[in-house]
């Protein structure tokens, strides 16, 4: 078999492996919310720093 | 004087100071609050925002009804043997500590699995064990930590509705196949023969074949669905020279690669409906916050407290019948006109007609529904059923069921009708002429003509413009339902407005005093009694009077419904009502009132009017040019002479007018042609707002109750209107440009496709090229009118 055949078969398999993952994303709801996860991200940090501290540490004004 | 602000909420501590950990509060909620995030070591809450809080509310016995198992089912989305969830709104959600907080609700109680907030919809999803916690201590525990949230009729038997994802399906399927399809037909674009194209070229056009398939039969499939239907009701929509083009497309380089006269057009077929969906992605712009469809049952409550012989139980709006004794607790919602037994009511009307000073009602008076009760518990006796009561029985009328969008033509498909007229003669002549001169070209011409005429950049160039208008008024805080409101917007010539709470603010009024003139002491005592109460009279009150020293009164009380009573050395003072005053006052005049008495002797009393928006009279100044100005009042007379003065002469003004009435006004004034605009905030203006063209309406806070309309409009955005109808114009304007700017590609294109000549490649690069081009000069274009509104 010709390269150019390997070749069609290799980019349009990669091509196909990202369109199912697209499909995949968008029926788990990804697309729904996208404004909630990308504070959600940020606080996990917060949580770990806190969680050894007994007293409480708040910021004061 | 230095004021605190509460560590919690951000109030002013001017009332009671409460100090803990160092800590100022405003009142022993927040403190509370605070206490029971420190406890759970939660208080990383207040270090992503200051002052995230609200105060919580007493809420005492108002969700009992969430005990009852049938109401509880209608409101729960899952079910099993351990687990419920329920998705609840929370209209406090506003910053990044509440995400944070409500997303560890399950250290607050065991009894929670998880819960996640949908931010743009402000909704928490919760799931909790329901033999630890019940739904109603979940809602009692959001409510303790300031986040209660928002249960109304609209709850109640609504359908799960599956999130509508097919758009963004569709637009993945020809963004993944035109991506492709591109990248197997460039070896045609540069080679037309030899050897090596030869051998694979039939292989690279069933590939893009294949590739296509989807695109035409799913992707563009609303496009054949949409001719079909114009076709049928004999109406030459846009869609109908869309789905000729992308049908001719295909079938003709099926027939090319089949009998291997040439690679087909599948590049642009791809690529045209891949443009086209994106534009119609772009233009579905949906602030997912907002609602533009509620009707009353959004701000209705789902259940009232039943009184059965002496026993209290929660029973359904829905069930109320006749004759029911209900229990209206304090800030409960009067579902139906009733009559009332006992109490005393004072009931804010302010969301049904838009007047922002509540209402008193004693036993034996008739009370109609919508009005929440401020002060205290009362017994009303039902009258009529949810659905009969004077509010709800709007919402019967006709109007509300009508599609309105449906029955509008979009300027796109009014020019679309000449066009495709156009194009088919075009393309018959065309023909007619190979046949005779040349017949082995006559059907490729006429496809070609077909090809290169589908109005790709014409039918994008409405959804970029209003698409990216929507966007600029979203951030401008004039919030557009969709893009076809935004063109007849645009062609308005009538604009109604309402008058309280519309062109009145809710939020400011001004105080004039009538009667003797007070001591410096009284002043002192007044403003010093004031500040212990939190009636919203007296909060306003208090707001208006001059700053004084601040004393600590010997005695103080205040009677929930009549006034407050409060004494400084010698010096007594009460303040209230007519009848706690002891003031036989003349009970005719209908504005609202605040009487004061010093050592029993009346003094005098405060009026209040309402306060009208800063710019009204700039503002209709500037509109008297161009359009019919009514003012339509639900309200009397009384302030016909202000508005004479305030207005332009030939407003007109029509007060005592019903809900119905304000409906029928509208119609009767379209069916001579008029194009109504109507402006509007209450539950009274909502068949007004439906009816009319464009429905405004106006809110002091977005986020709160708004009747249907087409667009949400903030109130601090009222004196810039103007601009906003301008800017909709220019956009007509614009669309109207980027039409020429479209024929002239066509033409260039026609001049291929009739002399035969149309090749794929040309095809190729005039179609992105044309539409890549509109959507630039539409976006550009309406950047620069956005800009010109701030």
């Amino acid at each position: 078999m010709s390269v150019i055949y390997m070749l069609l078969i290799i980019s349009i398999s990669v091509a196909v492996i990202f369109f199912i993952a697209f499909i995949i994303a968008v029926r788990s709801g990804q697309y729904d919310d996208s404004y909630t996860p990308s504070i959600r991200m940020l606080f996990e940090d917060e949580l770990v720093k806190e969680k050894p501290k007994k007293t409480i540490q708040t910021k004061t004004d | 004087m230095e004021h605190k602000t509460c560590f919690h909420c951000g109030d002013d501590c001017r009332q009671n100071l409460i100090s803990f950990q160092e800590k100022s509060f405003c009142c022993n909620g927040c403190k509370t609050v605070f206490e029971i995030f420190s406890e759970n070591e939660l208080t990383c809450y207040y270090d992503f925002e200051s002052f995230p809080g609200a105060i919580p509310k007493e809420i005492e016995g108002k969700y009992d009804f969430l005990s009852d198992g049938t109401i509880v089912d209608k409101l729960i989305e899952f079910n099993d043997e351990k687990t419920q969830i329920v998705t609840l709104h929370i209209p406090h959600i506003h910053c990044s500590s509440c995400i944070w907080i409500l997303e560890n609700l399950n250290k607050l109680s065991s009894g929670i699995s998880f819960s996640q907030v949908n931010f743009g919809t402000k909704k928490v999803r919760i799931a909790y064990n329901y033999k630890e916690n019940s739904l109603k201590e979940v809602v009692l525990l959001l409510s303790s930590i300031g986040y209660e949230p928002y249960i109304s009729l609209e709850n109640y038997n609504k359908d799960i509705k599956s999130i509508d994802r097919s758009i963004i399906y569709k637009l993945g399927i020809a963004g993944f196949a035109f991506g492709n399809v591109m990248f197997l037909s460039f070896p045609e674009y540069f080679q037309d023969d030899g050897f090596w194209i030869d051998k694979y070229k039939s292989t690279f056009r069933w590939l893009m074949f294949t590739f296509s398939i989807p695109v035409v039969f799913y992707s563009a499939q609303d496009y054949f669905i949409s001719a079909y239907k114009g076709l049928t009701s004999r109406f030459l929509n846009i869609d109908v020279p869309i789905a000729l083009g992308i049908l001719v497309l295909f079938i003709r380089s099926t027939v090319e690669i089949l009998f291997e006269l040439g690679t087909g057009f599948f590049d642009s077929l791809t690529g045209l409906v891949f443009f086209l969906l994106v534009g119609k992605f772009f233009q579905q712009k949906t602030y997912s916050f907002l609602s533009f469809e509620r009707d009353y049952k959004s701000y209705f409550p789902i259940a009232i407290t039943k009184i059965t012989s002496g026993i209290e139980i929660p029973i359904q709006v829905y069930d109320i019948q006749k004759g029911d004794r209900l229990l209206i607790r304090n800030q409960e919602l009067i579902p139906v006109d009733a009559i009332l037994i006992n109490g005393n009511a004072s009931l804010d009307y302010s969301f049904v007609t838009g007047e922002s000073e509540s209402v008193r009602k004693s036993s034996g008076d008739k009370i109609f529904a919508g009005g929440k009760q401020i002060s205290g518990v009362i017994e009303i006796e039902a009258l009529k059923s949810v659905e009969q009561s004077y509010l709800t029985q709007l919402w019967s009328n006709d109007v509300f069921n009508k599609n309105k969008t449906t029955s509008f033509t979009t300027l796109t498909n009014s020019i679309s009708k000449h066009f495709t007229i156009a194009i088919l003669s075009i393309s018959i002549i065309a023909t007619t002429f190979w046949l005779l001169y040349d017949a082995s070209k006559a059907i490729n011409v006429f496809t070609a003509v077909l090809i290169i005429a589908c109005p790709c950049a014409i039918a994008l160039s409405a959804p970029f413009t209003y698409g990216n208008l929507l966007r600029i008024f979203g951030k401008l805080n004039f919030y557009v339902k969709n893009a076809t409101v935004l063109e007849q917007l645009g062609m308005v010539d009538t604009i109604i407005f309402d008058k309280t709470g519309t062109i009145t603010t809710n939020q400011e009024s001004t105080v004039t005093y009538n009667g003797d003139k007070l001591s410096g002491n009284e002043e002192v005592l007044l403003k010093n009694s004031l500040r212990g109460s939190n009636h919203p009279l007296s909060r306003s009150l208090y707001d208006l009077l001059e700053e004084h020293n601040i004393i600590s009164l010997n005695y103080f009380e205040e009677h929930i419904g009549k006034g407050i009573e409060a004494s400084y050395n010698n010096d007594t003072m009460k303040i209230g009502s007519a009848n706690f005053i002891g003031h036989n006052h003349n009970t005719s005049v209908l504005n609202t009132t605040v009487h004061i008495s010093s050592n029993d002797v009346y003094k005098g009393k405060y009026t209040f009017f309402n306060k009208y928006r800063k710019g009204v009279s700039k503002l209709f100044k500037s509109l008297k040019r161009n359009y019919d100005l009514v003012i339509l009042s639900g309200d009397n007379e009384g302030e016909y002479e202000n508005l004479k003065k305030l207005l332009p002469s030939k407003t007109k003004l029509i007060f005592n007018q019903k809900p119905t009435e304000k409906l029928e006004y509208i119609k009767h004034h379209q069916s001579e042609g008029a194009k109504v605009l109507m402006i509007g905030d209450g539950l009274n203006d909502a068949g007004a707002l439906a009816q009319s063209d464009v429905g405004i309406s106006i809110s002091e806070n977005i986020n709160v109750f708004s009747p249907a309309c087409d667009i949400i409009m903030d109130a601090s955005k009222f004196s810039q209107l103007n601009k906003f109808i301008k800017a909709s114009k220019s956009a007509i304007k614009i669309i109207k440009m980027s039409f020429v700017l479209s024929f002239m590609y066509n033409i260039i294109g026609l001049y291929f496709a009739v002399t035969g000549q149309l090749s794929p490649v040309i095809a190729a690069i005039l179609m992105p090229l044309s539409s890549i081009s509109i959507v630039v000069f539409t976006t550009l274009m309406t950047t620069i009118i956005g800009n010109k509104i701030k």
